[in-house]
């Protein structure tokens, strides 16, 4: 379990790595022909977009101990010059005090923004939009290639009772509530690059208006039918002897094999645990933003990191750990977007295999009852144990509702 | 075929009722981030 929870940390991390922000001390540069401010080569160094310490500015706020007298020239600002003031403005350590409430409300300027943004409007959406239309194109070529996986054996008109009517219920909770969500997500994602060239301003707010609030309800349905798959199927989902041979022969999928498979094979374990850990995590960060401001994820799990010692082994150096309120924020929403990205590309395979890309695989979620023969064919030994239980000889051959 | 219709409606079921749940519980950003002194609408 321990192996499990550092593994998820480490793919956590990974993703995360290019929108965290890696602080290293350097040694300070000779700085006194501005007299202690910063010079042409910081500056330079910033614009190139390098990793500068820049505590000689950050601390550089003013020291009400050593304010001049009140009647004194500069007396009235008490010890800290308006330069100074903007400096501790700037990197959010001045001592704000706002008439609305929440952390947020005292940070008036947040740096960390600019990351945020161009990373959503740059890196995120390419690379999301990458993946999803390459999984789309590599099913089709799949499907090209490989053709419908056909029911080899003959069929004995029997059906089995594949999943009982709360399963397929849990299931079609998850699916509908995802499909909703992913649809309502990549619009909100995409709707200022997509959809206001086309449709216009206008046009588009009623659009993202309904789109956020189907997100942030629906989550609740998608939420429920994530805990009833793990509560029906964890059991059946479990790593088991027989995975091992079913990825050896790529179930099947690639050439003739048909492996012996239980109630769930390896390939749909592995959709399991995608929807358990990506979704759960989705979930996580989903409500940390649905409750803005309440739930801080990431200054804990950098800290957790950096006490791994993940982030310095990939020369990442140590990962903030103090956050702004916005920052934890930002995070959640880039973390949420690529996780939902991830678990996209992978349900939509599942709804390949699930749909054209396999004869007699819908009628296990469509109908509950599935034909023996298929049944035979992807999950052997599971018909084996439950063929005392299948189905009566439908008299018209049909399946059994 | 029902089964999927049971989910859709539940689904529907689910984010209207959280909607009017979370909209009673104190949550909006209005009761969040302001004192009872300050008049927003």
């Amino acid at each position: 379990m321990s192996a499990l929870k550092v593994l998820i940390q480490a793919i956590f991390f990974v993703l995360l790595a290019s929108v965290a922000t890696a602080q290293e001390a350097t040694p300070q540069p000779d700085r006194s022909a501005t007299g202690g401010a910063q010079t042409l080569e910081d500056i330079l160094a910033r614009q190139r977009g390098e990793q500068i310490d820049d505590s000689f500015r950050r601390n550089l706020t003013g020291d009400p101990n050593n304010a001049a007298g009140l009647a004194n020239q500069l007396g009235t600002l008490g010890g800290a010059s308006d330069p100074d003031l903007w400096r501790a403005l700037r990197y959010d350590s001045a001592n704000i005090t706002a008439s609305n409430k929440g952390q947020a409300a005292t940070v008036l300027i947040q740096d960390g923004g600019m990351k945020w943004l161009e990373f959503r409007n740059g890196p995120l959406k390419t690379w999301g939009a990458y993946l999803l239309g390459g999984t789309i194109l590599f099913l089709l070529l799949f499907y090209l290639i490989r053709g419908r996986i056909k029911i080899d054996y003959e069929s004995t008109g029997y059906t089995v009772e594949r999943f009982k009517n709360f399963e397929r219920f849990g299931h079609w909770l998850l699916a509908i509530s995802f499909i909703v969500l992913g649809i309502t997500g990549l619009i909100t994602l995409f709707g200022r690059k997509v959809i206001i060239p086309l449709l216009g301003k206008d046009a588009f707010a009623p659009i993202a208006e309904a789109s956020k609030w189907v997100h942030n309800n629906v989550a609740w349905a998608f939420i429920a039918g994530l805990i009833m798959i793990f509560v029906m199927w964890v059991w059946h989902n479990l790593p088991h002897r027989t995975d091992i041979k079913w990825l050896a022969q790529a179930g099947g999928i690639v050439g003739k094999a048909h492996p012996p498979a239980r109630k769930f094979n390896a390939g749909q374990k592995f959709i399991f645990w995608s929807c358990i850990l990506l979704g759960g995590s989705i979930s996580a960060s989903g409500i940390a933003l649905l409750f803005p401001f309440e739930l801080y994820m990431f200054a804990p799990t950098f800290e957790k990191l950096n006490a791994i010692g993940l982030p310095q082994l990939v020369g990442l150096g140590e990962l903030p750990t103090v956050l702004a309120p916005h920052e934890e924020m930002q995070l959640a929403t880039a973390w949420h977007a690529i996780v939902s990205f991830v678990l996209m590309a992978i349900i939509i395979a599942h709804i390949y295999i699930g749909s054209v890309g396999m004869e007699g695989a819908y009628d296990a979620m469509g109908t509950g009852h599935v034909k023996e023969e298929w049944a035979r064919q992807h999950h052997s030994l599971w018909v084996d144990e439950v063929k005392p239980a299948h189905d009566p000889k439908p008299e018209d051959g049909t399946p059994a509702e | 075929m029902k089964v999927i219709l049971a989910a859709a409606a539940a689904t529907v079921i689910i984010a209207v009722g959280s909607n009017m749940v979370l909209n009673n519980a104190g949550f909006s950003a209005q009761e969040q981030t302001s004192s009872p002194s300050v008049r927003l609408d």
